[in-house]
């Protein structure tokens, strides 16, 4: 599975599932780069059919809505949607 | 899957349009208009891979008849203005939104999960002479045989319609 990582403080495992198309999506993503932290993104909507199912058990196990943004953080906490308030008190 | 950027010829385009029809049926875009325009890009994008223009802000099946729900306008969209002030997306918002009045909320997924999406039988309830059927969209009723092939009031396809009664 084709991760895009961004470079920045390490603070654990920062996986972002993402839509290219979203746009909370893209203001979670700059969110992040803003806050200068290390993580990893993914975009769903452009994997193909078998990574995708992959891709969705693993979002469903965190976030049964299947939604995105998914923010998941060292594979415990998930922040759903782009939650600005709480992503700055995690991460800020 | 490599997708043609939009053109911004094309996405004032559908902006004009998207305008246009929300403001004629007493809808309204967001005020942010960054936001509009980045939307309208993700709806022309979408309309490229999948041949309909579903939200830019869920994931499309790719199979038109599974994502009939997410076609924008959603079928979500009127109760989301209402609760949080905007749709899912936030391209359409509400009048206390719009005049700067509200700040949108967070916007839960309101769309059930894949898994419970399976196709909910109509309930038929019976004592009318024709069926009542129901524009998921907007919620206008009419009571005939089949759907008109256009809503006259929000103007989706006649696929968006349900059995009512």
């Amino acid at each position: 599975m084709e991760y895009t990582v961004v470079d920045g403080e390490d603070r654990g495992d920062l996986v972002l599932y993402a839509l290219s198309t979203c746009r909370w999506c893209n203001l979670t993503k700059e969110l992040l780069q803003s806050l200068n932290v290390k993580f990893r993104y993914i975009y769903a909507d452009l994997l193909q059919p078998d990574e995708l199912d992959q891709i969705l058990i693993e979002v469903e196990r965190f976030n049964p809505a299947g939604s995105f943004p998914t923010l998941v953080i060292n594979g415990k906490d998930v922040i759903i949607g782009y939650k600005e308030k709480e992503i700055r008190k995690v991460l800020g | 899957m490599k997708i043609d950027e939009p053109s911004i010829e094309e996405i004032d385009a559908l902006e004009e349009v998207l305008e246009n029809e929300a403001s004629s049926h007493g809808y309204s875009l967001s005020p942010d208009r960054e936001a509009v325009r980045a939307l309208v890009k993700g709806v022309i994008v979408n309309t490229r891979r999948y041949g309909y223009p579903s939200c830019p802000c869920r994931l499309s099946t790719g199979k038109k008849e599974d994502d009939l729900d997410i076609i924008c306008p959603c079928d979500y969209r009127d109760a989301d203005v209402i609760a949080y002030g905007a749709c899912y997306c936030s391209l359409y918002v509400s009048e206390a939104v719009k005049s700067g009045r509200e700040e949108i909320q967070p916007i839960p997924e309101r769309r059930p999960p894949r898994t419970a999406r399976a196709k909910k039988a109509a309930a038929v309830a019976g004592g009318f002479s024709l069926p009542v059927l129901r524009c998921k969209v907007c919620g206008y009723l009419c009571a005939r045989e089949n759907p008109p092939e256009k809503c006259p009031i929000c103007g989706v396809s006649k696929e968006r319609f349900e059995r009512f009664a």
